[in-house]
């Protein structure tokens, strides 16, 4: 391998160390265990729904609604942890644990994207407007279930998820990297992930290679759903709250992981570990925009533009794509 | 033949690709108001070639001369100012534009109120496509003409800017026969207004027709021309081509057959849009093991549709049963059909044969990826063996089996989808136009491949639109004429006539 193509292969992780140099000298606080942790509990939420919407989007698709997902999701899973399921009038009342209420918040997710999975391959909808359809409705259920205020308090045991720490790690830094190490051996070791890339690259050939392109479409779009829900529980835990306008706009920060991380929108090409490298670099130019006392209003601007030079960088080394 | 006579001159020319030599010092001539047609293999530099002509390549090494004159074209649309224009084997139209709008897309005359004169336009456009004998109105939206009409819509655009070298890039893949009968006419008009031809064709049998000398390309090369074509015969075509004399074309051993594998009976098709009109209708074929029975039909007779209705791709609309080993299987998805041990490779196969950015081993897993699992995980190293097994078996050309699709040229593509069906152990195979755009050498091994799968017990299905292919390698062939079965012949019975008799029914 020439220089070029290494280059090419690692620019990521090299455009992430470069950064990591520039912040040190700038600031005495960056390079500090502490702000590191920070970093990586602040991205694992996005972390896990863009190994979701990586898969999504191997596929030539898109999901828009990640983000009122992981509202409804962790809602539910809030909601059900403190009020349970309550009917007087049946004389019903469903206690949940910390693990029920998690579990009902994976069924939720898992659900509402097993529906947008449904609705793209059985109805032909585009996966743009039918997410951007599930964006609102998802939103709107969020409201209906918390009736517009955070559910709180909800004890102990459900904020470890977010806030704990084991074997001196920070739980959300271990759920992440098990979703990254399970996503990881999924696209490069199973079939189901081989299948992906076929549909991505040239879902005629695929379909004609007697592949079932519907069922593999609905399980990445229930695997986002589901993904978005960890995200969800990881938010909700660490909070203590389920906010009824959390996850607002979260779906950009993902495609944006996606796309830094050198995943192609027309599919068929990208990594999770690309989406990783893309997740810190957005994570540590947040965390040392902070630091260095850079006004919100010029980290977005400046964010905008990383994801352009990303994209540019990405043309570039593939030119002959459409 | 004097200075005066050559307009396009290459001199000298050399084109390299990331370290791989395309062209390698190749310096020829094109006559004045001649049909100049090049020859060569796949691979041999014929595209690479058309493109620096055309100005899609502005950068190599060597010197071209126009009329005596040193050009640099730095874009295509430079080459058509200075009348070289191409006519690429891929048309580029707009679909929902009309014949005007394309003709004059980029040139469009306006009026004193700088709108479009789509009178003007019209008038013009409707006199170039009589010239070229196209009597469809100007108006019509070229998404609803034929692939022959879209052609004469992409010519009449060369015509427009006043082109006096025309470069026709394989023109006759995907048109009818009755189609190049008039392309060859247009061609010969062309002639007699001096406009220069620089031609691309396989089809070693039109050439002659129409060509008034041959320049061989091999291996990036000049290797030679015939000036004296009525002297030439068909030997010494190939010759120029491959080096090599090529005896006997075509084989095809007489084999035992066996079993019958497949049956359809009344498999119909109606159109998506009028319900009452169809493009498969009531056809009813059988195909025993061991023997590869052929589907010839002009373009537009529905053989592609048979193959895609009895693959399932259809399976919503079609009628018909079917019966694999005699039992009747219902197909409702490409996935039944697999399961059922049918594969297709498909008569387009970078749209929808090859995932072209993936290596070669993955494609050649594709559609059997079952036998590579081990423990619920993806084994690289049975994978590789697979790869190395069919890359061997099929002679497919490749630095290593981890090379992208996209890179391989199209009769090393065709062996790869090849690959992947006979990975999977099929019972009956279908192929169609399995040798489109592959030289005659790539042809040839996949004309033994064809047998041997025979031989193995496979029943093989070749659809294809080259009369000596299908008579050559078919045991048995059906005709087609407009959606129906018109006639079916044995190898010994079939000959030229009584096949285009009944395509034309």
């Amino acid at each position: 391998m020439d220089i070029k193509t290494t280059i090419i292969k690692f620019q990521s992780i090299i455009a992430l160390f470069v950064l990591c140099v520039v912040l040190a000298l700038m600031s005495d606080k960056f390079l500090t265990m502490e702000n590191g942790w920070n970093i990586m509990r602040q991205i694992s939420v996005n972390v896990c729904i863009s190994v979701g919407m990586t898969l999504v989007i191997l596929t030539r698709g898109i999901d828009l609604s990640v983000g009122s997902i992981l509202a409804f999701s962790g809602a539910v899973a809030a909601g059900l942890l403190k009020f349970g399921i309550d009917m007087p009038s049946l004389n019903l009342y469903i206690g949940f644990t910390v693990f029920g209420a998690i579990l009902g918040g994976f069924v939720v997710g898992g659900g509402l994207g097993l529906f947008n999975g449904w609705m793209i391959t059985q109805f032909k909808v585009p996966p743009f407007v039918a997410t951007l359809a599930m964006l609102t409705i998802a939103r709107g259920a969020t409201m209906l279930w918390t009736g517009g205020f955070p559910i709180t308090g909800l004890g102990p045991n459900f904020a470890f998820i977010g806030t704990g720490w084991f074997l001196g790690i920070p739980m959300p830094v271990w759920i992440t990297v098990i979703v990254v190490a399970i996503a990881v051996v999924i696209t490069k070791k199973t079939k189901f992930g081989r299948y992906i890339y076929a549909i991505g690259g040239n879902e005629s050939a695929a379909r004609l290679s007697g592949l079932n392109i519907n069922k593999i479409k609905i399980w990445v779009y229930a695997i986002a759903g589901i993904l978005a829900a960890v995200g969800g529980i990881i938010l909700t835990s660490r909070l203590d709250s389920a906010q009824p306008n959390a996850g607002f706009s979260y779906e950009l920060d993902s495609i944006a992981a996606v796309v830094i991380g050198g995943t192609s929108l027309s599919g068929g090409r990208g990594s999770i570990m690309g989406t990783v490298q893309g997740a810190l670099i957005i994570g540590v130019l947040n965390s040392g925009l902070v630091l260095l006392n850079v006004s919100p209003f010029w980290q977005q601007i400046i964010k905008g533009f990383v994801i352009l030079i990303a994209v540019i960088m990405d043309r570039v080394n593939h030119p002959n794509e459409d | 033949m004097g200075e005066e006579n050559i307009i396009l001159r290459a001199d000298n020319i050399t084109k390299k690709f990331a370290g791989v030599t395309a062209l390698n010092g190749v310096s020829l001539n094109v006559h004045r108001a001649k049909v100049n047609v090049i020859v060569g293999e796949n691979g041999a530099g014929k595209s690479t070639l058309m493109k620096i002509l055309s100005g899609v390549y502005p950068e190599y090494e060597g010197t071209l001369l126009l009329n005596g004159e040193k050009v640099n074209f730095s874009s295509p649309k430079e080459a058509m100012k200075s009348g070289i224009a191409i006519i690429h084997q891929e048309l580029n139209l707009i679909p929902y534009l009309s014949i005007t709008a394309n003709i004059f897309l980029g040139r469009e005359i306006v009026d004193s109120f700088g709108m479009l004169d789509f009178k003007k336009m019209n008038q013009m456009a409707k006199a170039l496509l009589t010239r070229l004998e196209c009597d469809v109105p100007p108006t019509t939206l070229v998404a609803k003409l034929r692939v022959g009409q879209q052609q004469q819509v992409e010519i009449a655009k060369a015509l427009l800017e006043d082109a006096k070298v025309v470069i026709m890039d394989e023109p006759t893949s995907a048109i009818t026969d009755a189609e190049v009968e008039v392309l060859f006419r247009i061609i010969a008009t062309l002639k007699k207004q001096e406009v220069s031809i620089l031609y691309i064709s396989h089809k070693l049998e039109e050439l002659f027709k129409i060509a008034d000398r041959f320049i061989g390309l091999r291996d990036g090369k000049m290797v030679g021309t015939i000036e004296n074509v009525s002297q030439a015969k068909k030997e010494d075509l190939i010759r120029l081509m491959v080096g090599r004399d090529i005896k006997n074309l075509y084989v095809k051993e007489d084999l035992p057959l066996g079993k019958e594998v497949l049956r359809v009976e009344g498999i119909s098709l109606p159109k998506h849009t009028i319900k009452s009109e169809y493009l498969v209708k009531d056809v009813s074929f059988n195909l025993r093991r061991g023997e590869v029975l052929g589907i010839f039909g002009l373009m537009g007779a529905g053989r592609t549709e048979l193959l895609e209705t009895i693959f399932g791709l259809h399976s919503k609309t079609m009628v018909g049963d079917i019966y694999i080993d005699g039992q009747e299987i219902r197909i409702t998805s490409a996935m039944d059909a697999v399961a059922n041990g049918m594969g297709l490779v498909p008569e387009d196969r970078k749209a929808d044969g090859l995932v072209l950015q993936m290596p070669i081993f993955k494609n050649i897993s594709m559609a059997s990826i079952d036998q590579i699992v081990k423990n619920g995980l993806l084994n690289s190293g049975l994978e590789m063996d697979l790869a190395h097994k069919y890359i061997g078996n099929l002679n497919v050309k490749t630095s290593s089996p981890g090379q992208k699709s996209e890179n391989l040229s199209g009769g090393n593509q065709q062996k790869v989808v090849l690959a992947k069906w006979l990975a999977s152990t099929p019972k009956i195979l279908f192929l169609d136009e399995p040798t489109r755009g592959i030289d005659v050498n790539a042809k040839n091994e996949i004309y033994h491949l064809i047998n041997n799968l025979a031989k193995e017990g496979l029943g093989v299905l070749v659809v294809s639109s080259e009369l000596p292919e299908i008579m050559a390698i078919c045991d048995r062939i059906l005709v087609m004429g407009t959606s129906r079965i018109t006639g079916e012949f044995s190898q010994k019975e079939a000959t030229e006539d009584k096949i285009m008799n009944a395509a034309i029914l």
